[in-house]
């Protein structure tokens, strides 16, 4: 029991370190101090876990953070100061996929009970996935390996209808008694091109304020697969992360003169812009 | 966690993310996404439990979950990297801005 309260009380520790890091990053002139703080408290979040009774895989564990963190270090540290905005962009995409798989492994071995914590992972699933494919094209576009913003005809009207058929299968999750595979993938499926067709046909200029909506969008799955997980620590991060990414989004925005629901649905390099 | 525990959580949660940046000025917007983008790399720690309990026998079990650490461990990493050279740009400049983002 004793490891149960010091890792609860490691979590909790975390939690505020994280709150207080986000306050000092809003100020230039404690922003550096900001981000150390949450780095030291990342690494001790990390240790603190592995002593979490009752886990095992610690091979592929260590293997998978060390090779993700070796990734993600050396291209970070490497990449041109211009190229930072998309950098952002895929790193918050893997952050959405990581929520995404939380919730994909949750349902394949059958853990999810009860209709709350099943709605919480689906729609962490849902948000996750779109995060994911989302950031995954903003990173593509921003890095020009995709040149042209395609837009679908009548593009508002699919992404209502896919978002709806979305929707529809994860109530359908839901509500059905057991686990059904071939739904989740399908859901899975979906939430992923919906992602993608939600970016697609949005310009460059835009993408600063895509991606800071994007990252809220991955703070909240984070904080629904913390639920669903039990783990206060990811739901306090995620929905700390979830409404001040909103708030900035629109900060961003308005500094832009760009109302969001312009960014979103009228993009300029789209045929029919109207406003902005 | 009972259900009402958990919604009072994620309405104070919701209010101190919303407070807490209220007063960022236009220059630390990209350093401050990059930052929280760093601190929702926190969903490691959730995806290493889901690995530490999946079935050891099952080999999709383990993909999924080795994907959900690698990419975590990677938001993490890369969120840090990110946003500290972001900041330490700042800071030898004074009050340059920052290219690319506004």
């Amino acid at each position: 029991m004793t490891a149960k309260w010091f890792i609860d009380a490691s979590y909790f520790a975390v939690a505020v370190v994280f709150i207080l890091a986000l306050k000092a990053m809003s100020s230039p002139v404690t922003a550096r101090r900001g981000i150390v703080w949450g780095g030291i408290a990342m690494v001790f979040a990390t240790l603190v876990t592995f002593a979490t009774p009752g886990l095992h895989n610690f091979g592929w564990m260590i293997v998978a953070i060390v090779s993700g963190a070796a990734v993600a270090w050396w291209s970070g540290k490497t990449v041109k100061m211009t190229d930072m905005p998309q950098m952002v962009a895929i790193y918050n995409g893997m952050g959405g996929g990581a929520a995404a798989a939380i919730a994909a492994l949750e349902f394949a071995r059958g853990e999810v009970h009860g209709p709350v914590v099943t709605t919480l992972a689906v729609l962490g699933a849902l948000i996750g996935s779109v995060a994911f494919s989302g950031s995954c094209i903003a990173f593509a576009k921003l890095q020009g390996i995709m040149k042209k913003a395609w837009r679908l005809p009548a593009q508002n009207a699919v992404n209502v209808v896919l978002a709806l058929v979305t929707v529809g299968l994860g109530i359908a999750i839901i509500a059905a008694p057991s686990i059904d595979p071939v739904l989740v993938i399908v859901f899975f499926v979906l939430a992923l091109i919906l992602g993608a067709i939600l970016t697609s046909p949005i310009g460059g200029a835009d993408m600063p304020v895509v991606i800071s909506l994007l990252n809220a969008f991955t703070g909240l799955a984070v904080g629904f697969e913390g639920y669903v997980l039990g783990n206060p620590a990811l739901i306090v991060a995620g929905i700390v992360v979830g409404a001040s990414g909103t708030l900035l989004t629109q900060l961003m925005a308005k500094a832009m003169n760009r109302p969001i629901s312009n960014v979103l649905f009228t993009p300029i390099s789209g045929a029919a812009s109207g406003g902005g | 966690m009972d259900g009402f525990t958990a919604i009072y959580i994620f309405m104070l949660a919701a209010f101190t993310g919303y407070e807490v940046i209220s007063r960022v000025p236009v220059i630390l917007h990209t350093p401050l996404m990059s930052g929280s983008n760093f601190v929702h790399g926190v969903v490691l720690v959730g995806a290493m439990v889901v690995l530490g309990h999946a079935d050891p026998e099952s080999p999709l079990q383990l993909a999924i979950g080795f994907v959900a650490v690698f990419l975590g461990a990677a938001n993490a990493a890369g969120g840090y990297v990110v946003t500290e050279r972001m900041l330490a740009m700042f800071n030898k400049s004074g009050s340059s801005k920052k290219e690319g983002a506004q």
